[in-house]
């Protein structure tokens, strides 16, 4: 029996700038997980249905168009209407420092801006699946 | 269903759950499935009597003829007719890492908010032919839950990667302009298992070239043959007997030709059922899956034997150290 990592790399928002996502996406590949790429400009609600489906481990979202305090709100929303709420979602993208209390409020479980090293990502999606309440 | 229970799965609740309508479940179901899971076994033990109806269509072909998107467009003209669809996209799982990067729903955009459409993608997990090993289990989980058309999307597909063949009731092999001459259209393999042959892009200025090379290699083999037996004797190598080869031309971008392939794809449904070879396919695939659940014991059971063999041979210490 095999237990491998399901994670959904998704954009939502109308920002075209999907190389971050696409490098996370390779990275998390590369070591050893099963990555759904949905590809650019998601509504919250593709973005839910998309993990519900799938039945991912994990949700990562990448937003570099500043839209973030508008489109998180409305992801977390459409996973809870799911059944979803405990899912653990983290960020990527260009997040102002003082917008991560905040998003941590709404259920995001870490933020990861720029420069990020990717061994980083893995460690925390790894500990956040492991770490997943029984 | 929560996700706390995740931790420790009951297939048989999911099941009932899933057949009351329950997507998280049936997500879930497909995962302990895919994985092998005692309770995915025990799920698929109560759901597989309930399967059997769905029509099944299989499309491969090389990477980059535009399975996806074509993929896309049949769901979505089966959802224009009314119909449930399903579909399973295979994507390749790295030799190296044991990873994949699965990108076919970048392809299916406009679907995701139908919830008449419920799409799953699987990694090939090291399983060579096109698919994964647990693709036929999804197909029967999804199938006994009443979807009435599967598409199942293969791994992009070199020239033998067949086994489709063995999980759908039709193969559509999407071929695109440009990637061959006639020879290759006459070379074993794919050609030989497709039910329908689609070039797709014919917007493309050298679709008309394949579409004709396509034409005449198979023409000048199977189809005269055919007519000149009167179907008596079906060609060898024709996966449906009797059944003769629909050719058509699609352009996914243009949403041209869609139509006509769901049409073709009705067509070979209904041939199968009135020839009663529906019957028989739902037969050998459930020979199929009794072999390789056969297969995966009796290695899984060679593999221990020979361990233990080998283990005797280079430390024969082993033999005589262990404890009467």
């Amino acid at each position: 029996m095999t237990e491998i990592i399901r994670v959904l790399i998704a954009k939502p928002g109308l920002d075209g700038h999907d190389r971050g996502a696409k490098v996370v996406a390779r990275a998390l590949r590369d070591a050893g997980m099963e990555v759904i790429y949905t590809g650019l400009r998601q509504t919250p609600a593709m973005v839910a249905e998309a993990a519900l489906q799938e039945d991912v481990d994990v949700v990562g979202l990448s937003i570099l168009s500043g839209a973030h305090m508008a489109l998180v709100p409305r992801i977390m929303e459409e996973l809870q209407q799911r059944g979803l709420a405990d899912l653990p979602v983290f960020l990527g993208g260009i997040i102002p420092r003082d917008d991560v209390a905040a998003l941590q409020a709404l259920g995001v479980s870490a933020v990861f801006g720029p420069g990020t090293e990717s061994q980083t990502i893995i460690s925390y999606i790894q500990n956040a699946v492991r770490g997943d309440p029984a | 269903m929560t996700r706390a229970s995740r931790r420790h799965p009951d297939g048989a609740a999911l099941a009932t759950s899933a057949l009351a309508g329950d997507r998280q479940a049936t997500a879930r179901l497909l995962t302990l499935v895919e994985n092998g899971h005692s309770q995915g076994h025990i799920a698929l033990a109560a759901l597989y009597p309930r399967a059997g109806q769905a029509h099944v269509i299989g499309f491969t072909g090389s990477t980059g003829a535009g399975k996806s998107t074509l993929v896309s467009e049949v769901a979505r003209e089966l959802r224009s007719r009314g119909e449930r669809v399903a579909i399973v996209a295979v994507d390749p799982t790295s030799p190296y890492s044991g990873g994949a990067l699965l990108g076919d729903r970048l392809r299916m955009h406009d679907l995701v908010n139908d919830p008449g459409i419920f799409i799953r993608s699987m990694a090939s997990r090291g399983h060579p032919g096109g698919m994964a090993r647990a693709t036929r289990d999804v197909i029967t989980v999804l199938d006994a839950l009443g979807v009435p058309v599967i598409l199942v999307e293969t791994v992009g597909a070199g020239q033998a990667q067949v086994e489709v063949a063995r999980v759908a009731h039709t193969v559509v092999l999407v071929e695109a302009p440009g990637m061959g001459d006639d020879v290759q259209a006459l070379k074993a393999g794919l050609m030989e298992i497709a039910d329908i042959v689609v070039v797709n892009k014919a917007d493309r200025p050298e679709a008309r070239q394949t579409l004709q090379a396509i034409r005449s290699a198979r023409l000048r083999g199977r189809f005269t043959e055919h007519e000149r037996l009167g179907n008596a004797h079906p060609a060898a190598d024709s996966i449906t007997p009797g059944w003769l080869v629909p050719i058509l031309e699609t352009s996914a971008l243009q949403h041209t030709g869609v139509a006509d392939l769901v049409d073709a794809a009705r067509a070979h449904r209904e041939y199968l059922v009135s020839t009663t070879l529906w019957e028989s396919l739902r037969a050998d695939q459930a020979k199929a899956d009794v072999e390789d659940w056969l297969d995966q014991k009796l290695r899984a059971l060679a593999h221990e034997r020979l361990g233990e063999a080998r283990l005797m041979q280079q430390r024969p210490w082993c033999r005589t150290s262990s404890p009467s």
